[in-house]
């Protein structure tokens, strides 16, 4: 009963290094990303990311369901592209292979699978990397390195500290609901879904009350041990910048190059093989 | 006489010596938020090294007092302060709340909630990292205190991963890294089962001893608090100092029962046995305590005059639970093998030590969970596969902390809530509720909002809420967990009531006075086994078993071997005279009451 997508301790390469480098890799990729649309840079990024995932050691099991869960989304998306615009791969190439004709004016182009195709490899290219990224950074260092580069401190912590009590509140959450339905409250699926709304709100009410009574206790256990104090704070998990973290970094901006570079070459965002 | 001369002047030499840290003058706080003042009065003063219990009812102030040592009075709850408070020869109000923060360290009551790192390290580091202390000094000092603590092993682990006893430990270290003077303690026993409660206070004098620390516990579990001793006892009532002695002082008053608040067992054995407490006995805890022979003859004497024990009636049995197994995850067992039977109108308690697998129990006997093997019989009937909502017609179960059931604004709706998902008819949730509030004693406040009751009647609504679903059988999770003396024997004489009306009772509890005042039967788990099924005065002569358990035995044990009595029969005496006293006050109260309307 853990969240879903959270970090996952390891001893790799990658977990070991500062959260503030991978935060900065992951925004450079990102951007990398979503400027191009180059298929041949896209592909080698999506690898380069196969590659770092493979070298973080995390295994299929731990990040199966977030996959399926983003492999829906971006279906849902793709075929929403496609049916508001059909033609677009048209537009954009400059040419129309017709493979088949569907119903009313949707055709099936060779021009507008391949603009899709590109559109998938976008998510391709980034999704191993923001995998990388949650599951291998420990919150806390997060945070500190968040603060590490300008973020203030009070903001940086309260990402931890939400990080830190989703277990107690999803532990809270199935004790009242539990005894909400031993009293009859229907949360499965044969209740409507009328019913079912205002039946939650019967374990809301409880859980929103004794949240505020835990927050309470948080706020003065943090103020107590001085928590606010000075302008600054220091991080016991902070991490330090070593040589490999600046190579990381640089090859981040590498990437960021040469997708550039190829909107110069290409002459625009899209690499055109017709 | 002469030795009361000689400690008085001991005491004031010593006081002389001693560096006072915290002096209350005069002292008034009021709330904001409040009409009248909540202290009123104030003069204390603590001195540097001493170890003070701060003793009273809930309401009596006892947190407001320890709130306006730490700070969080009146800077995180405003409020108008008159005299003064000097912290270290400084004004507190000059102080700011960080200010104080250098001085005064606080482990609070919730274990849980004061844990505000992701890992044991992390927490212990959370005061120094608000310092800004260097990364390199903070890694050593972490694990310096964590091995005062005994946590050195446990510095990567989460909280979940922790017991109670060893959040608190976190918390503790992470007051103590600061170097604070003075630890202030809020109910540190309220969370714990006996045994781990009695291993923090080892821990806390041993930190004290080593380090010449102040240390103030705020607790109403007096006879656990005094396991290792106090200089002093601080008794508050109604937002004054009602007494401020030793404790041998004050148990030779009767200020402790006024004040409802119970003094340590073995107290109230001596005086069932007529005995006159005197300073010089050693009162302070039993270990300490001397008798003369003429005083144990009395004992003695007391015990012998017991009565027989009218023999249980035979009953029929109402649950029983065979080789009950579970797991939350695949391999481990939460719980292995349960097997046990509860017979009609029987009040059981379930006791053993944090994570031993009590409330897991409960949670399968209301169907919440699903066992993975073994069976569950209801009168013969098998109720393994019924679910949720079927079996809550049979059992029903009320969670510790009746915030966590209440859903509904009004008391009215609260109660019947479980009647109107039923669909019943009008007339039948009419008549049901009615009764099941006049059956807890909540019918006059029918119509006030849950917001506006006191804990204790909280409780009952919580109680109401599931008899209106008739269930034969209730559990209970801590029904009295951080009440004081009073509501405690509120919610307990409820409690006894509704069982006398045929409904069948078991309570998870850590409270060894619970279970010996009110219960005839113990279950004891250790480990997600069963490994006793006894009566309470059985139990405690059974030092293996206590062990095991995660208990302690009770300071009436050590008295009826100071008087060389057989212990169990002791206990059994014991009970048998207290439950004898307590039914004369609640019929003397009753009538006292009863006297009062009619004058009206």
């Amino acid at each position: 009963m853990t969240a879903i997508l959270s970090y996952i301790k390891k001893d790799s390469l990658i977990h070991k290094m500062a959260g503030t480098t991978k935060f900065f890799f992951f925004l450079l990729w990102s951007i990398a990303a979503m400027i191009t649309y180059d298929t041949r840079v896209l592909v080698g990024m999506f690898f380069c990311g196969c590659i770092l995932f493979k070298l973080a050691g995390l295994k299929w099991k731990e990040v199966r369901f977030a996959l399926v869960f983003m492999f829906v989304l971006m279906t849902i998306n793709l075929v929403g592209i496609y049916i508001f615009a059909p033609e677009q791969g048209v537009v954009i190439y400059g040419s129309r292979q017709v493979i088949a004709k569907l119903f009313w004016h949707y055709t099936v182009t060779i021009e507008q699978l391949f603009y899709l195709f590109n559109f998938f490899m976008k998510y391709m290219a980034v999704i191993p990397i923001a995998l990388l990224f949650i599951l291998t950074t420990n919150p806390s260092e997060f945070a500190a390195s968040l603060n590490q580069i300008g973020v203030s401190y009070r903001i940086s912590y309260s990402v931890a500290i939400a990080l830190r009590y989703i277990p107690d509140i999803q532990r809270d959450y199935r004790e009242i609901s539990q005894s909400a339905q031993a009293r009859g409250v229907e949360l499965g699926k044969e209740a409507k879904l009328r019913k079912r709304l205002k039946n939650s709100a019967a374990i809301l009410f409880p859980l929103v009350l004794s949240s505020i009574e835990r927050i309470e206790t948080i706020a003065n256990a943090m103020e107590l041990r001085g928590f606010g104090k000075y302008k600054k704070r220091t991080w016991i998990m902070r991490k330090k910048m070593e040589k490999r973290d600046y190579a990381a970094i640089a090859f981040g901006v590498v990437i960021l190059g040469i997708s550039l570079y190829m909107i110069f070459h290409n002459e625009g965002r899209f690499y055109n093989p017709f | 006489m002469c030795s009361g001369t000689f400690f008085l002047i001991y005491r004031i030499g010593w006081q002389k010596m001693k560096k006072p840290v915290v002096v209350f003058e005069n002292y008034e706080y009021k709330y904001r938020s409040q009409k009248k003042p909540t202290l009123q009065e104030i003069n204390l003063t603590i001195y540097e090294g001493e170890r003070v219990i701060i003793v009273g009812a809930s309401g009596s102030g006892k947190s407001t007092l320890a709130h306006c040592i730490n700070g969080l009075n009146p800077f995180s709850y405003p409020g108008v302060q008159k005299g003064s408070l000097k912290l270290f020869g400084q004004e507190v109000s000059q102080l700011g709340i960080f200010g104080v923060s250098k001085y005064v360290g606080t482990v609070l009551q919730d274990t849980d909630g004061q844990f505000i790192g992701m890992t044991v390290l992390e927490d212990i580091a959370f005061a120094m990292e608000n310092d800004r202390v260097n990364q390199e000094e903070m890694k050593v000092r972490t694990f310096r205190e964590a091995e005062k603590v005994h946590l050195t092993d446990k510095l990567e682990a989460a909280p979940h991963d922790l017991s109670g006893g060893q959040k608190q430990r976190v918390s503790l270290a992470g007051v103590l890294v600061n170097k604070v003077p003075l630890l202030l303690f809020d109910e540190p026993l309220a969370n714990l089962d006996p045994a781990t409660g009695k291993e923090a206070m080892v821990l806390i004098e041993e930190i004290q001893r080593n380090t010449n620390t102040t240390v103030i516990i705020i607790e109403h579990r007096l006879e656990d608090a005094l396991d290792q001793g106090a200089d002093r006892i601080v008794l508050m009532e109604e937002g004054r100092i009602k007494a401020d002695c030793t404790p041998q002082q004050l148990f030779c008053t009767n200020l402790l029962q006024k004040a409802g608040i119970r003094e340590p067992l073995f107290l109230t054995a001596l005086t069932y046995a007529g005995i006159n407490l005197q300073e010089e006995m050693g009162l302070a805890n039993i270990r300490e305590l001397t008798l003369k022979e003429r005083e144990k003859e009395q004992v003695c004497r007391w015990f012998y005059e017991k009565e027989e024990i009218s023999c249980n009636k035979k009953s029929t049995p109402l649950l029983e639970v065979n080789k009950l197994c579970f797991g939350y995850e695949e391999g481990k067992n939460a719980l292995s093998e349960i097997s046990f039977t509860i017979a009609q109108g029987e009040m059981v308690a379930l006791v053993g030590q944090n994570g031993a697998g009590k409330s897991t129990l409960a949670k399968l006997l209301c169907g919440f969970e699903r066992q993975q093997k073994g069976e569950i019989y209801w009168k013969g009937k098998d109720i393994s596969d019924f679910g949720i909502k079927k079996r809550a017609g049979y059992i029903g179960y009320v969670m510790q902390n009746p915030n966590q059931m209440i859903s509904k604004p009004m008391v009215w709706e609260e109660v019947s809530f479980a009647l109107e998902l039923a669909e019943r008819e009008p007339s039948y949730i009419k008549e049901k509720t009615e009764e099941i509030l006049k059956v807890c004693g909540l019918y006059q406040f029918r119509n006030w909002p849950v917001s506006a009751l006191s804990y204790g009647q909280k409780k009952r609504v919580t109680i109401a809420s599931v008899l209106v679903q008739d269930p034969e059988m209730i559990i209970l999770d801590e029904p009295t967990a951080g009440q004081d003396y009073g509501h405690y024997t509120e919610i307990m004489e409820f409690l006894v009531s509704l069982n006398q009306r045929g409904i069948t009772i078991l309570m998870i509890t850590h409270d060894m006075h619970l279970m010996l005042e009110y219960t005839k039967r113990c279950l004891v788990c250790a480990k997600g086994r069963l490994i006793g099924d006894t009566s309470p005065s059985l139990l405690f002569v059974d030092d293996k078993l206590l062990e095991e358990a995660n208990l302690k035995e009770t300071s009436l044990f050590g008295l009826a071997k100071l008087c060389d009595l057989p212990p169990k029969e002791f206990i059994d005496r014991f009970i048998e005279k207290d439950s004898k006293i307590r039914k004369q006050m609640i019929r003397q109260e009753k009538l006292y009451s009863e006297r009062k309307e009619s004058a009206r």
